[in-house]
């Protein structure tokens, strides 16, 4: 039985009157890639952000990398990356400047802090943009670099959240690439999305609504649970979306 | 525990440099200020504190210290023997005042034709100084008048006050100034920097990228102000440097105890821009907040005004303002030259506020969104 990467257990979440996250159960086994879907205000976000620790649940417990994130939120940090939906990243930095930044806060020094950020500039290819702005960046290359900031200290588990949002086609296969990449090499990668053709590429996902896990599994068993047999992912987004509408 | 400070510490120095606009605000509005406040600013100080060497101890001399105090100038703190307990008194800062009646007053009294007696004040403080000086002449010319009335040829002998500015003899105002003016202009733009500091990278969505890293909360605190110490110091030398070149202000004191109380003074109102960073929610209200601090800083330390004039609340409430007490570090080193031995109280004073600052951003601070 492989070791899960991530496991929560009634995770929720709770902002004055809304209740964002409610009662949310999910296990996700080491080196899976796994989408998060759902129309906005779904809860995608809230549910990463308590994964990452930068949300106190208001109720259950959730387990990232063998540590929960009620008891030790400091201690997870070093085994996670984060790519938050904005991009995060110093604008007024250059790439390399941003690397170096982040390496740095994530503890590598000097030749191993080159030697890493070296290996993460060749494997995504961030070499031709290092000396400019991260602020002058198209979308591609800002997500790229966010990416490459994320992957430094070779994180456990990787959180992307809305990673795609504003970057043309051809970059967002390159992305998707990269990312079953790394899944190959043991990475459990948490995505979250809404754009089915990314949904698509994940080995598992959940399906949330307005706060609640709807449905979970391959694409085609969540299109089939949601829409019936023969049901796309598409068909199941939108009658997600209007059942929360309504 | 530190060991993350030196990435932060680049890349805040980094973004200092690159950030021009701010840079060279902050080094000019020393400038614009010293221009503006040590030409443009050129006021009746009240219960003035007053030490008193009485060595005559006759009726006559207690009746003119008497009518020192009537004036409302001066108020007795102390009565001490001799002439160097009344220095020391005036070095500390515990006295602005002090006067000498000598022991042969009252024959000279007596007899004529002057009886003279020593008045010294602090003159690193204008408005006191004045107030004091221009009391001191009414006293005489009063006593001089009721002599004269009571019975005239019965004396001649007359009162003369002599009176001695110390510190600042020329009794001229870019001496006051330009001194105050450094702990002013340290005060605004560090405390107003490091408001910024949190709050921008909220605002521009940095602070979520950063937080979900295992840096600790005491290592961006610190890696947040490191820069901005040498920035104050270089702005602090900048209008010293300004204030003896373009005013002859005199630099009396250790240079280098003034930059190492200096020092703590900018790190505790760097921390203190950090308090109010933690506490706002857009760089706006730091803005605000920021400059509504600024204006009790000029108004209660003691910068323009003489807090011995000030109502007991007022110069409570200027007590809290870590200005106030590097004001007097400033004018205590650069005015009168004393040392650490005459300004430990404020040094202690200071770096209570520096950790106590600190400690609260850091304590505020949480590495969560909500």
């Amino acid at each position: 039985m492989t070791l899960a990467a991530v496991e929560t257990r009634d995770l929720t979440r709770r902002f004055a009157t809304l209740t964002a996250v409610s009662h949310l159960n999910l296990r996700i086994d080491e080196g899976e890639v796994f989408g998060l879907l759902g129309p906005n205000g779904s809860g995608k976000t809230t549910t990463i952000r308590m994964l990452c620790g930068l949300l106190d649940p208001s109720e259950g417990t959730a387990v990232v990398a063998g540590i929960d994130v009620r008891v030790a939120p400091e201690r997870i940090r070093q085994h996670i990356g984060y790519m938050c939906q904005r991009f995060g990243l110093y604008e007024d930095l250059t790439a390399a400047e941003n690397l170096g930044f982040y390496g740095g806060i994530y503890g590598l020094r000097e030749a191993a802090l080159a030697t890493r950020v070296s290996e993460v500039v060749a494997l995504l290819g961030l070499q031709p943009r290092l000396g400019q702005l991260a602020g002058q960046l198209s979308g591609g290359w800002k997500q790229r670099l966010a990416l490459g900031c994320a992957l430094l200290h070779r994180p456990d588990v990787l959180f992307l959240d809305e990673p795609t949002a504003g970057v043309d086609p051809a970059a967002r296969r390159d992305f998707w690439h990269m990312i079953h990449d790394l899944a190959q090499h043991g990475t459990t990668v948490i995505v979250t999305t809404h754009y089915m053709d990314e949904a698509a590429r994940c080995g598992r996902i959940a399906m949330m609504s307005g706060g609640h896990l709807i449905a979970l599994g391959t694409p085609a068993e969540v299109a089939a649970q949601v829409v019936g047999p023969g049901g796309t992912l598409e068909d199941a987004f939108i009658i997600l979306q209007q059942r929360a509408e309504s | 525990m530190i060991a993350r400070f030196w990435p932060m510490f680049r890349k805040e120095f980094i973004q200092m440099r690159r950030d021009r606009l701010t840079l060279g605000i902050m080094i000019g509005i020393p400038v614009v200020q010293l221009l503006l406040f040590g030409f443009a600013i050129q006021t009746d100080v009240r219960n003035l504190p007053t030490v008193v060497v009485d060595e005559s101890r006759t009726p006559q001399s207690r009746d003119l210290i008497a009518a020192f105090v009537n004036t409302g100038n001066f108020r007795i703190v102390a009565h001490v023997d001799d002439r160097s307990a009344l220095d020391r008194a005036i070095d500390r800062g515990d006295a602005q005042a002090g006067i000498i009646v000598p022991y042969d007053y009252p024959r000279a009294l007596a007899r004529g034709p002057s009886a003279t007696i020593q008045v010294i004040v602090d003159a690193s403080d204008p408005l006191a100084s004045q107030s004091a000086i221009s009391a001191a002449s009414a006293v005489a010319q009063v006593r001089n008048l009721e002599l004269l009335r009571r019975g005239a040829g019965a004396t001649t002998a007359r009162v003369e006050a002599r009176v001695r500015p110390r510190y600042n003899p020329g009794l001229r105002s870019p001496n006051y100034i330009v001194p105050g003016l450094v702990g002013v202009i340290l005060t605004i733009t560090m405390v107003l920097i490091t408001a910024m500091a949190i709050v921008r990278e909220r605002e521009r969505g940095t602070l979520e990228q950063l937080i979900v890293t295992p840096i600790t909360k005491t290592e961006l605190m610190l890696g947040k102000i490191a820069p901005y110490v040498g920035v104050g110091l270089i702005q602090m030398t900048a209008v010293l440097v300004l204030g003896r070149v373009v005013f002859d202000v005199p630099l009396t004191g250790n240079v280098l105890l003034l930059y190492a109380i200096a020092l703590i003074f900018v790190v505790a109102s760097l921390s203190l821009g950090l308090l109010i960073s933690t506490l706002v929610r857009t760089q706006q209200q730091a803005m605000q907040v920021s400059f509504f601090f600024v204006l009790p800083n000029i108004l209660l330390s003691g910068f323009m005004f003489p807090r011995q004039a000030m109502p007991v609340v007022f110069q409570w409430i200027g007590a809290l303002l870590p200005l106030t007490h590097f004001l007097k570090v400033l004018r205590g080193i650069l005015l009168k030259g004393v040392g650490v031995d005459a300004l430990w109280r404020e040094v202690v004073v200071l770096l209570a506020f520096s950790v106590g600052l600190i400690v609260l951003a850091v304590r505020r601070f949480h590495k969560t969104l909500d």
